[in-house]
C-alpha cells in the first residue's frame, strides 16, 4: 500500500490540527491577529462610512471626540474607569455561568432588581451611611441572586429554558423597578409634598461609594472590588474543585453527572452567582456612578457586560480590557454632542465591534472544519482505491 | 359599549404588528432557530419603512422598505450564524442594540416623515355593533395578515419545504442524513421571519402611527418570541396570543381614560407572565421542536 495519506483518525488529528511544532503555532497565531485587524478595520470604516454620509462631521472628529471623553486627560480615564466598573462585575459573573455551560441573558433584570434592593436598604432602613453602603451592597447581590434564581428554579424544576426565561424575566424587571419608582412609599421622590417624575430620590453624598482620587484622576473605588472579584473568580475557576466541577460540566454535561457533578448545584448555582453579581452591579452603578435612578436606568450597561463576557470567550482575564474598551466608549460618548454627531454612534460601534470579534474565530473554525472533511474524504477514496487493487490481485 | 368597541379596536390595531412577525417566527423556529433578533429586525422596519415611504412618497413603498429591512437583518443573522456558527444568541442580542442604535442614530440626522397608510371601512360591515370598528374599519396593510399568516401556516405544513424544515427543527442530524441542508432550511426560515417582522414593523410606523419615535417597538419583538411558546409552535394558538398581548395592551391605554385604576406595569408584564407561566406547563411535554436553539454542523453528532 503506498497511500501516504493517513487513514485511521488518530494520524488524521496531527493533518487537521496541524503538528504543534512551533513555526505552524506562530502562522496561527498570526492569522488569527490578521483576522482580527481585518475585521476591527472593517467595523471601524462601515461606521466611519456612516458618519461620512449622514453628517458634515468627519470620522477623526469623533474619534477624537471619543478620546478626548475618555483617555485625554485623568478626569477621562476616570470616567472610563467608572463607566467599565459596573460592566465588568456583570462580566465577572457571567465568565461562571457561561464556562458551567449555562447560557443567561438575564443580567439586565438581575442588575435592576440590585438597584431596587440597593436603593431600598439605603432609603429605608434609616442606617449610618458605612453599614448602609455595605448592606446595601450585599442586599443588591442578593437580590440579583434572587432574581436569577427564579430562571434556576423554573429550569431544574420545570425544564424551562434558561435563555427563554432570563428573557422574559428582564421585562418583568423592568416593570418591577417602574412600580417602585411611582410609588413615593417606594422609591419616588417626594419634595414638599410635591410628587415628581418616576425617579428615586439622589443618593446623600455620604452615603455614596468612596472616591479614589490622584491628582486629577478621580474615579469609584468600586473598581477595586471590581478587580479583587475579577481576581478571586480566575482563582476560583482555575484552582478549586467547584471550578473543575463547572468547567467539566461546561465541557461535557453527560460525563461531568456520570462522574457525580450535580447539574442542579453546580448549574444552577453558577446561574445564581452571575445574578448576585449583576445585581451587585446594579448596587455599585447607584452608590458608585449614577446617584439617581429614573426609569431606564442603567441602560445598555448591563448587556454590554454580557457582551463583554461573550467576546472574552470565558477567559477571566481577557474581560478587564474589554470591560475598559466598553467603558471608554461611553464615556467619549459624552464628549460628542460638540460634533453633531448623534452619541447613538457609540452604540453602533460597540455592536459592529462585537460582531467583528465574533468573525475571525468562526471563520477559522469553518475554514479547520473543511480542511478535516477534505482530508476524510481523500483518505475514504484512497482506502477504497487501495481494496480495489487487493480484490483485483485476489 | 362605547368603550368596549374603543378597546377591540385599539387591540386589532396593537396586535397587528405582533400577529406578522410571530407568524414568521413560527416559521423560523418550527426550523429550530430561536430567534431574539426580532426587536431588532421589527425597529428596523419601522424606520426603514418610514424612511422609504418618505423618499418614493407612498405608503405602499414603506411596506416594503420595511420587509427589505427586516430581511437585510435576518440575512446578517442567518448567515453568521447558520453558516458561519456564532452563537445565534449573541448575534441576536447584537443585532437588536445595532438597530436601536442605528435607528436612533439616523432618525436624528435625517428625521423622515412618513406617509400614513389610509384607513378604510368596508361598507356595511363596519357600522356592526361592537366588533365592527375593530373588524372592518382600518389602515388596510392590516389585511395583508391575512395573506401572510395563511402562507406561512401552508408553507409549513403543506410544502415539501415546510416538511423539510421541520425535520430540520425537529432532527436535524437526521434531516441531514436525508439529504437535507439544514443550515440552509434554517437560513430560509430565518429569511421569511425577517420579511414579516419587517412588516410587522412597517405596519407599525407606516400604517398605525404615521411616523417613527425612537424605539419605538418597545420589546414589542420579545413579546413574539413570548407568543410563540404561549401558542405551543402551533400557529393559531400563536395568533391568539397576540391578541391577548395586544389586548392586554389596549387595556393599559384605555382602563386609566375610562377611570379604572390598576398598575399598569401588571398589564404591561402580563404577557411576559402568561409566557413564563405557558413554558412551564410545555416544557415537560415536549412540545417545543426538539432541535430548537441547538445549532447544528454537519459531521458533529
Amino acid at each position: 500500500m503506498t497511500v501516504d495519506e493517513p487513514t485511521t483518525s488518530e494520524d488524521l488529528l496531527p493533518v487537521v490540527m496541524g503538528p504543534k511544532t512551533g513555526d505552524t503555532r506562530a502562522k496561527g497565531i498570526l492569522i488569527n491577529v490578521a483576522l482580527y485587524a481585518i475585521c476591527m478595520l472593517g467595523a471601524v470604516a462601515l461606521a466611519s462610512l456612516l458618519v461620512i454620509l449622514t453628517t458634515d462631521a468627519s470620522p477623526f472628529d469623533v474619534i477624537h471626540a471619543l478620546y478626548l471623553g475618555s483617555l485625554s486627560e485623568p478626569a477621562a480615564i476616570g470616567r472610563t474607569v467608572e463607566q467599565a466598573t459596573p460592566i465588568l462585575i456583570v462580566a465577572t459573573g457571567l465568565v461562571v455561568t457561561s464556562r458551567a455551560g449555562v447560557f443567561s441573558i438575564g443580567p439586565e433584570g438581575q442588575f435592576l432588581i440590585g438597584v431596587v434592593f440597593t436603593g431600598m436598604v439605603i432609603f429605608k432602613l434609616g442606617l449610618p451611611p458605612v453599614p448602609a453602603i455595605v448592606l446595601g451592597l450585599i442586599a443588591g447581590a442578593v437580590g440579583g441572586g434572587l432574581w436569577a434564581g427564579i430562571a434556576a428554579v423554573l429550569r431544574y424544576w420545570r425544564g424551562v429554558d434558561v435563555i427563554i426565561s432570563t428573557l422574559l424575566l428582564n421585562f418583568v424587571a423592568i416593570e418591577v423597578l417602574s412600580f417602585f419608582l411611582n410609588k413615593t412609599w417606594l422609591l419616588q421622590e417626594k419634595v414638599n409634598k410635591q410628587v415628581l417624575p418616576p425617579q428615586s430620590p439622589s443618593l446623600n453624598e455620604s452615603f455614596r461609594l468612596p472616591r479614589i482620587t490622584i491628582g486629577g484622576f478621580t474615579t469609584t473605588s468600586g473598581i477595586i472590588l471590581a478587580l479583587v472579584l475579577v481576581a478571586l473568580m480566575a482563582f476560583l475557576g482555575m484552582r478549586t474543585r467547584w471550578g473543575f466541577r463547572s468547567r467539566m460540566l461546561g465541557l461535557n454535561p453527560n460525563s461531568a453527572q456520570a462522574a457525580g457533578v450535580s447539574k442542579v448545584l453546580v448549574g444552577g448555582g453558577s446561574l445564581v452567582i452571575s445574578g448576585l453579581f449583576a445585581g451587585l452591579a446594579g448596587g455599585v452603578w447607584f452608590t458608585g456612578v449614577n446617584p439617581r435612578v429614573v426609569l431606564g436606568s442603567g441602560g445598555t450597561m448591563p448587556g454590554e457586560g454580557l457582551l463583554t463576557a461573550l467576546i472574552s470567550r470565558r477567559n477571566p482575564i481577557v474581560i478587564v480590557p474589554v470591560a475598559l474598551f466598553f467603558g471608554a466608549l461611553r464615556a467619549g460618548g459624552l464628549r460628542l454632542a460638540a460634533t453633531g454627531v448623534p452619541s447613538n454612534i457609540v452604540q453602533i460601534v460597540q455592536a459592529l465591534v462585537v460582531l467583528a470579534a465574533l468573525l475571525p474565530p468562526a471563520i477559522l473554525h469553518v475554514a479547520e472544519r473543511r480542511k478535516a472533511v477534505k482530508i476524510a474524504q481523500r483518505a475514504a477514496a484512497a482506502e477504497i482505491a487501495s481494496q480495489e487493487k487487493v480484490e483485483v490481485a485476489a | 359599549m362605547d368603550s368596549i368597541t374603543s378597546i377591540l379596536a385599539g387591540t386589532m390595531r396593537l396586535t397587528g404588528p405582533l400577529a406578522f412577525s410571530a407568524s414568521g417566527e413560527y416559521v423560523a423556529e418550527r426550523g429550530g432557530t430561536l430567534n431574539i433578533s426580532l426587536e431588532g429586525m421589527m425597529l428596523s422596519g419601522a424606520f426603514f419603512g418610514i424612511w422609504a415611504s418618505d423618499i418614493f412618497n407612498s405608503s405602499v413603498a414603506g411596506l416594503i422598505g420595511g420587509m427589505l429591512a427586516g430581511l437585510v437583518v435576518a440575512i446578517i443573522h442567518a448567515n453568521m450564524s447558520h453558516r458561519l456558527q456564532a452563537n445565534t444568541f449573541v448575534v441576536g442580542l447584537t443585532l437588536n442594540i445595532l438597530a436601536l442604535g442605528l435607528t436612533s442614530y439616523l432618525l436624528r440626522v435625517i428625521e423622515p416623515r412618513g406617509v400614513q397608510a389610509d384607513n378604510i371601512d368596508i361598507p356595511l360591515l363596519h357600522q356592526i355593533p361592537l366588533i365592527g370598528e375593530s373588524l372592518f374599519s382600518n389602515r388596510w396593510p392590516i389585511y395583508l395578515l391575512l395573506i401572510v399568516a395563511p402562507l406561512s401556516w401552508y408553507m409549513v405544513n403543506r410544502t415539501r419545504w415546510g416538511l423539510e424544515l421541520r425535520a430540520c427543527g425537529e432532527d436535524p442530524g437526521a434531516a441531514d442524513v436525508t439529504g437535507i441542508d439544514v443550515n440552509k432550511r434554517r437560513r430560509q426560515g430565518l429569511y421569511w421571519a425577517g420579511i414579516t417582522t419587517g412588516l410587522g414593523g412597517a405596519y407599525l410606523s407606516v400604517a398605525e402611527v404615521g411616523l417613527f419615535n425612537q424605539n419605538m417597538t418597545a420589546g414589542r419583538g420579545f413579546l413574539v418570541n413570548a407568543a410563540v411558546i404561549f401558542g405551543g409552535w402551533r400557529l393559531v394558538p400563536i395568533i391568539a396570543g397576540c391578541f391577548l398581548f395586544g389586548g392586554a395592551d389596549a387595556l393599559r391605554l384605555q382602563l386609566p381614560a375610562l377611570g379604572y385604576d390598576i398598575q399598569p406595569q401588571l398589564l404591561i408584564v402580563a404577557p411576559f407572565l402568561l409566557a413564563i407561566l405557558a413554558m412551564c406547563f410545555f416544557a415537560k411535554r415536549n412540545v417545543q421542536p426538539a432541535g430548537l436553539a441547538k445549532p447544528f454542523e454537519r459531521g458533529v453528532a
